[in-house]
């Protein structure tokens, strides 16, 4: 089994006398409200799944993260993990103490922080850094500018499991993943990750990737994503109905992702794959523009980036492809690397393009997505009676 | 409740600064201070040697498995 990136799987999830003893002292803690993405980042932590990291960034490996890609001990590291605190707690917080992170709105307390920092990063700067731009219209900028006052740095415990209600059941931990790969005698297993439906081009993928390897971990971020992402009920859907039909249940497992996307491009991707092998799995797909939104980033920059790591660094394989589509010359599945035909001899539909089709009732061409997938996704846009 | 709790003794000077560190600092006493550290160490030791479930959390993972089609 690969190792967990650091070596050892993190567990900050409180047993149930430790989670009693927070919980009761959770009540006179200073608060903390967590945002979205912070709840899942805090789930994803406690769990492992950002092994080796123990909690939200300190000032220096925050900066470490920003500038060379790697934590100060040297490990890659693509991503700031961050926890904000308003402007009007930041006076009131000397450090160090511990506080209570509570839920967004129903501000039930659901882990703690020893804060070790409370310090001022310059988002602006942050977002040039880590997402490339700081274009406001960048929904990762537009994140960062909706923050305010300081970030707060330290270790963290989980009061219980997270739960990822309505996918509870497909919701598992990375020492589960790791327990199914080691019974099904699964030593190789690929990551497929999306925010989208699959559709052929994705399958292809999938399908490439697991003829080299013993089993695929379809793998869908399941947090927080941009307002015009389809949701994620839908998004399950659509996960399950190509699975039964589509995919061999004794080479293929279904597992949410709950991570919040940051829309980063290429040191997404990097933080896709180290968190996926903290999961178990030792290759990971990326595609065109993985992680991307709009053109902020180049076509093939997430597949370029694994450059500046060695192999043994990263420790999962990027498992990389080129555009992929249905080809009407060679009547299959293809990619830019693997056919001569002519842009007009390919089927492929962008996001967008496939919105505003489902809007307007019309059906996807088969050649880019399976009926069955098709049925749900027109469920979904259907237009409402009198609307 | 007692039984489930001994005592441990600390040199005097330590528990002082201890009790200097903890003011405003969210902890009640300098014992919810060091248990709160313990745990954290014996977190990270644990995570390198501990088995990776109890029997109870083992059963529970293999009943979700088997319901997902996972596992015969």
């Amino acid at each position: 089994m690969i190792e967990p990136h650091g070596g050892t799987l993190v567990n900050r999830i409180a047993d149930k006398a430790h989670a009693a003893q927070l919980r009761a002292h959770a009540a006179q803690l200073p608060a903390i409200e967590l945002n979205n993405r912070e709840v899942s980042d805090l789930s994803l932590l406690a769990a492992g799944a950002m092994s080796p990291l123990e909690g939200f960034m300190t000032r220096d490996v925050y900066e470490s993260v920003l500038d060379t890609l790697r934590l100060p001990d040297g490990l890659p590291w693509s991503l700031p993990v961050t926890l904000s605190i308003k402007d009007q707690d930041v006076a009131t917080m000397t450090t160090p103490f511990i506080a209570a992170l509570v839920a967004p709105q129903t501000r039930q307390p659901i882990g703690v922080i020893a804060v070790e920092e409370v310090f001022r990063p310059d988002l602006k700067s942050e977002a040039r850094r880590a997402l490339g731009t700081d274009d406001p219209d960048h929904p990762g900028v537009a994140y960062l500018d909706s923050l305010s006052g300081a970030y707060a740095g330290g270790k963290v415990w989980m009061l219980e499991r997270p739960i990822q209600p309505p996918f509870e059941e497909y919701d598992l931990l990375p020492a589960e993943t790791r327990a199914l790969f080691a019974k099904k005698g699964w030593n190789t297993v690929v990551a497929f990750q999306t925010r989208n439906p699959i559709h052929r081009a994705h399958e292809y993928l999938i399908k490439c990737a697991l003829e080299m390897v013993d089993g695929a971990l379809i793998h869908p971020a399941m947090g927080e994503t941009k307002p015009d992402d389809i949701p994620a009920g839908v998004r399950m859907e659509c996960y399950l109905t190509l699975l039964k039909n589509y995919f061999p249940a004794e080479h293929v497992a279904l597992s949410i992702f709950p991570y919040a996307m940051r829309y980063a491009g290429p040191r997404e991707a990097v933080h896709h794959a180290l968190l996926r092998r903290n999961y178990g799995c030792t290759h990971f797909i990326v595609g065109r523009d993985h992680a991307g939104v709009g053109n902020y980033y180049g076509t093939y920059d997430a597949q370029k980036i694994f450059d500046l790591f060695d192999r043994d660094e990263i420790g999962i394989e990027p498992v990389m492809f080129e555009h992929s589509f249905y080809c009407r010359k060679a009547r299959g599945m293809a990619s830019q690397k693997t056919t001569t035909s002519a842009r007009e001899d390919r089927i492929f539909l962008s996001g967008t393009r496939v919105r505003e089709m489902l809007a307007a009732g019309e059906e996807l061409p088969e050649e880019f997505t399976r009926p069955e997938v098709a049925q749900v996704l027109m469920r979904h846009y259907a237009p409402r009676p009198g609307k | 409740m007692a039984q489930d709790k001994v005592t441990i003794k600390i040199p005097r000077p330590l528990y002082h600064k201890i009790r200097q560190i903890i003011d405003d600092s969210g902890f009640n006493s300098p014992t919810d201070f060091i248990v709160y550290v313990l745990r954290d160490v014996i977190s990270e030791k644990g995570a390198e040697n501990r088995e990776q479930f109890s029997p109870e959390e083992l059963s529970i993972l293999k009943k979700k498995l088997r319901n997902l089609g996972y596992l015969d």
